[in-house]
């Protein structure tokens, strides 16, 4: 499954939902079963320190692929971060570093990727892009 | 005045004053309960935003034209209404400012002129940022000592340490009035009095009182009081520094411009007069204006009534929250007004706020700009429920099944 097809999926699990409750609770599912990081990798380093909620980001690459692990003390950050783990993992640096993330948009979650919500999430999936483009320049020395 | 202490109270005649508690979102009536943040504006005051636009606009204090004198009328009429409700002698010591921030920022600045190396400013454990930060950048400045007066569990002052911290090199005592996280009414009276005898100065921030509490600045002795409109029924971007004259005329000016002078040449400016020392630049013209129109809107209302009404709401929530397993208030003062701020075990405020965001109920969540405040308590922020005089019963029983279904879903 190719990114985009990733991102389908994830829209098309949505649409059974017409009540945003129900959607929260999806997503509530979703941060209570994500894989967190390890948490000798919770390091200040890997911490983005939002103003509601905090986040931490582990960034790996194996095998030209990116793998992302990470957590958040609130629990429907979590469930967003879960997401875009699934769309972004396994993924070429260069595929995560130019793909736009529409899917969220398109589930109706944009206001927790906006600039005001301060929960940490824009600023790490901009830390995720930034890794991936890290990895590709160090990829085409 | 009389009407107004007799005046019934009717929850329902209220609201109908306030358009934006007329909305669904999510699909639900809403419930506003982050008056703490922001008040919602009654029919009047908007309506005087679109006059003032509509007919009146003209810069003030220099024009010789209709409009001008007009703006500058009603501008001025703003001031005394101000004045009146607070009480202040005169209207040359109501300042406009941008704000309560704006406002604390002014007298850290000018005032701070004043101080010199070893003085020291005492604030309390409770304070917002803007009543920290500003005085944190004054000491940096003067080389002046910062002092905290410590708060017990409850969420209130320990007068104890207040006293002892007071001493002969306290200059500026500057003090929330009621604690925006917390809801802890401090008695500012007798605060005020015991700063005044060792010879200090006294700032209330008066963010979170003018809209519950009646405010006589010459009861309570203060040096300044400070208010934003926006909390209190008026629009966005202005407020209110009350100074009494004699402190305000020792004070050096603010920010240099236009309106603040008296005469320039390149040589050598002489200042205005108060107020206007202190307004440089074309000041919120309509802000200051529809301030004036919220205040006369809030004098019209029964403030007795209001605050038996407020209070019967925050305990209500309050003790309906109680009942719930888990859920731990977060300032539990015996003097406190309509705030309920409250955490629950293991479930991080943020994802309970998103959920009663989506039930309809607007609350807010986070530090609240009192992050050492937090650090405290030991938590990462509340759940922080603000009640106005226009909330009512049935919505506080709609956010408490709010509250209890988000806890269920999040367990």
């Amino acid at each position: 499954m190719n990114i985009e097809e990733k991102q389908q999926e994830i829209i098309d699990e949505f649409t059974i939902y017409d009540d945003w409750m129900e959607k929260y609770e999806y997503i509530i599912e979703l941060g209570k079963e994500l894989e967190t990081i390890d948490p000798t990798k919770k390091t200040d380093d890997r911490l983005i320190e939002g103003c509601q909620s905090r986040v931490w980001l582990n960034t790996d690459v194996q095998e030209g692929k990116m793998r992302f692990t990470a957590d958040s003390d609130a629990i429907i950050t979590k469930g967003i971060i879960g997401l875009l783990i699934r769309v972004l993992n396994n993924e070429t640096p260069e595929t995560v570093a130019k793909t736009d993330l529409h899917f969220i948009n398109d589930i109706g979650l944009q206001e927790h990727l906006s600039p005001t919500r301060a929960n940490g999430l824009l600023s790490m999936v901009n830390r995720m892009k930034m890794d991936a483009l890290k990895a590709s320049m160090k990829s085409t020395k | 005045m009389a009407d107004s202490i007799t005046k019934p109270f009717n929850v329902r005649e209220i609201r109908e004053q306030f358009p934006a508690l007329r909305q669904t979102i999510y699909g639900k009536n809403l419930i506003y309960f982050d008056n703490g943040a922001t008040s919602q504006k009654p029919q009047v005051v908007i309506d005087a935003i679109n006059r003032y636009y509509s007919k009146d606009n003209a810069n003030i204090h220099r024009g010789v034209h209709y409009m001008s004198q007009k703006a500058t009328g009603e501008f001025e009429e703003a001031r005394k209404t101000i004045q009146v409700y607070l009480n202040a002698k005169k209207s040359e010591e109501i300042i406009f400012t941008k704000g309560t921030t704006d406002s604390i920022n002014l007298v850290a600045f000018s005032f701070g002129e004043l101080l010199s190396s070893g003085d020291e400013i005492l604030i309390s454990a409770m304070e917002h940022h803007s009543n920290i930060v500003p005085w944190q950048m004054l000491c940096e400045r003067k080389n002046l000592k910062l002092r905290v007066a410590p708060i017990n569990s409850k969420g209130e002052l320990i007068i104890d340490e207040f006293d002892k911290l007071l001493n002969n090199k306290t200059k500026l005592v500057s003090i929330i009035h009621i604690s925006n996280t917390l809801g802890t009414i401090n008695p500012v009276k007798d605060l005020i009095k015991k700063a005044h005898s060792v010879g200090a100065k006294v700032l209330i921030d008066g963010a979170q009182s003018i809209q519950h509490l009646k405010i006589d600045v010459r009861d309570l002795d203060c040096d300044f009081y400070t208010f934003s409109s926006h909390k209190v029924f008026g629009p966005t971007g202005i407020g209110v520094l009350y100074g009494k004259e004699a402190v305000l005329d020792s004070m050096p000016p603010y920010q240099g411009g236009g309106d603040m002078i008296s005469k320039v040449t390149f040589e050598r400016t002489t200042y205005n007069e108060l107020p206007h020392k202190f307004e440089a630049g074309t000041p919120h013209i309509a802000g200051g204006i529809c301030l004036g129109e919220a205040i006369r809107f809030l004098s019209s209302q029964n403030l007795n009534a209001i605050q038996k009404h407020e209070k019967y709401l925050a305990d209500y929530a309050q003790d309906m929250l109680d009942t719930f397993e888990g859920v731990r208030i977060i300032g539990e003062a015996k003097e406190k007004t309509s705030v309920v701020s409250f955490i629950v075990n293991k479930i991080h405020p943020f994802d309970i706020g998103t959920l009663l965001d989506k039930q309809g109920v607007a609350v807010r969540t986070g530090h609240h700009c009192t992050q050492p405040l937090m650090d405290f308590f030991k938590i990462p922020g509340t759940v922080r429920a603000s009640f106005a005089f226009y909330n009512t019963k049935e919505e506080i029983e709609t956010f408490i099944a709010a509250v209890e279904k988000s806890i269920s879903i999040l367990k």
